[in-house]
């Protein structure tokens, strides 16, 4: 089979797509195929399964026969319930504002593609997700990475940094895949004034808001003025565990709404229809939801208490994911391939989430926690290893 | 009961055998505190005993469980305390509740065999003067035992890496 990497000698690709760059995490992929007795700290998804609840009328749903589109929208009831369910974020949106999608990432490419005009600059601060910068480029926008060095958090400072950039989108995803970061109401609020001030739109990618451990999650679309300037992501996938049923959803002011739907409706056309009613279930199972979330509190508490024996790390406050400095001589991929070589325990290299992430892995504590103790017992011995040598 | 308490409550209703470092690991707090709030909860009595849940369906062993539904008559001298306390005193009966609906008890009783359990209702569980009416089930399978299913669990189905 011919590799990615070969789509640039493939002239029929777009030059767009030729130019993206393949995943870093792909090669790593590749090490691990077919290796049945490694721990994975690398997966970026729940552990636990869908809460039976939700599954059980998915079952009911495709026995009635609930297997025709829905509205482009998506459900009406599933649509009230989000808003309902979203008062809790601080958002106080109308039924008309929101949009199902498949998965965030959908509502993350309907999002971009809405806003970003040829030439747009988009503000994405890194280490983040691997797909805004990507997505960006397929808009033909521009994007302008922002390191959040050294504490991985966004200040007003450092967003004005990036000023005579003169961007217009900014993406921010809070807590933070990879870096576990997120933000309170009164970090939120600078967020909120240097984009007054750049006049920028904001995406907001909440998918993790569930996974907070100290304060509950604010959504940024809850701030004073910002009702018009921000558009809310978020879906099912990390805090139902429901990830392969792909529901997402967004919140939108009205105009930016209107120009999501138009490409929704000429390329999904409607998100899964069983999918869609197993999420309306799961927003009746939020008791589900907070007993995964102390589970992962747990967790959370001990990678926190293993690693800092050994090096540092931003606190992590909020979705499953440590993101320590790698304390030794290495590059964020040698660390991991050596790791996954010596000890086979695969992690997933920082510099996967953009170059400010070089120096860095990512831990997912989505594992049990007899795994979870094993691999990082693996990890300090790892690294007590070759800081000696 | 302060959070803190429930939370490690929670966690031993889940796993019996985690050891104080564990309990101390997850909560984020030291040992001695970990071990000051099992004691007292021992104490207290709200931490009963520390069992294992046995699948039985796996042992050679034989054994059978029974439920029993007891319908009794209740009279000044003797309430459903009184009579549930000579029931449960019986190292066959596993578990004693009163319920509503048409019985007044129902009785988990375990034994060897059949036999022996039909016997120990016949002997031990009739003759109460109070009991007026017996009907016994036997278990031919258990599928779920104190939250725990028996059958196999689903595998992880996860990719190694997702982004």
């Amino acid at each position: 089979m011919r590799r990615i990497e070969d789509l640039r000698s493939s002239r029929r690709i777009a030059k767009r797509v030729q130019e993206i760059r393949p995943s870093g995490i792909r090669r790593f992929f590749d090490l691990i195929a077919g290796r049945d007795d490694i721990i994975s700290l690398g997966v970026g998804e729940p552990d636990f399964s869908v809460p039976w609840r939700i599954r059980e009328e998915i079952i009911y749903a495709l026995e009635k026969g609930y297997t025709a589109y829905t509205s482009n929208f998506g459900l009406k009831e599933l649509r009230e319930g989000i808003v309902e369910y979203y008062k809790k974020f601080g958002v106080k949106a109308y039924p008309e504002q929101v949009i199902i999608t498949c998965g965030v990432s959908e509502a993350l490419d309907l999002a971009v593609r809405t806003l970003v005009d040829h030439g747009d600059v988009v503000l994405i601060p890194e280490p983040c997700y691997v797909s805004y910068k990507p997505l960006t480029y397929i808009c033909n926008g521009e994007p302008v990475e922002l390191s959040t060095l050294p504490d991985f958090k966004l200040t007003y400072e450092k967003l004005m940094s990036a000023a005579n950039f003169k961007p217009k989108i900014l993406i921010i995803n809070y807590p933070n895949n990879p870096t576990g970061v997120t933000y309170s109401r009164r970090e939120l609020e600078e967020i909120a004034d240097a984009a007054v001030e750049l006049d920028m739109t904001i995406i907001s990618d909440e998918i993790y808001a569930e996974l907070t451990y100290s304060e509950k999650h604010t959504s940024i679309a809850s701030l004073n003025g910002m009702e018009d300037r921000v558009i809310v992501l978020n879906g099912f996938s990390k805090s139902f565990a429901m990830t392969g049923l792909r529901i997402g959803f967004a919140i939108a002011p009205l105009d930016v709404l209107e120009g999501m739907l138009k490409i929704h409706q000429y390329t999904m056309l409607c998100a899964p229809t069983p999918s869609q009613i197993g999420a309306l279930e799961a927003l009746k199972c939020l008791d589900e939801v907070e007993k995964m979330r102390t589970e992962y509190m747990r967790r959370r508490n001990y990678v926190l208490k293993e690693l800092k024996k050994v090096t540092e790390l931003p606190k992590p406050e909020g979705a499953f994911y440590a993101f320590p400095k790698i304390p030794i001589e290495m590059s964020s991929e040698e660390f991991a391939e050596k790791l996954l070589i010596e000890k086979s325990v695969a992690v997933v290299p920082g510099n996967a989430f953009g170059e400010s992430g070089e120096g860095f892995v990512r831990l997912s504590y989505a594992v049990k926690f007899e795994k979870l103790r094993e691999a990082l017992n693996r990890i300090v011995d790892f690294i007590d290893k070759y800081a000696k040598s | 009961m302060d959070e803190l308490k429930i939370q490690v409550l929670k966690a031993l209703e889940e796993n019996a055998k985690l050891k104080d470092v564990e309990l101390a690991d997850m909560f984020g707090i030291d040992v001695e505190k970990v071990r000051e709030i099992i004691e007292e909860l021992e104490k207290n009595g709200v931490i009963l005993k520390y069992k294992t849940i046995v699948n039985w369906e796996k042992v050679v062993e034989d054994h059978v469980y029974a439920i029993i539904n007891v319908k009794v008559s209740l009279s000044r001298e003797k309430n459903y305390d009184d009579i549930a306390r000579r029931i449960a005193k019986f190292p066959e009966v596993h578990a004693v509740r009163l319920v509503s609906g048409e019985y007044d008890f129902q009785v988990v009783v375990k034994g060897k065999t059949l036999k022996d359990v039909a016997f120990f209702v016949a002997e031990k569980i009739s003759t109460i003067p109070e009991v007026k009416d017996t009907v016994t089930h036997f278990v031919l399978r258990t599928y779920k035992e104190e939250g725990v299913t028996l059958f196999a669990d689903e595998e992880d189905r996860r990719l190694a890496i997702v982004p």
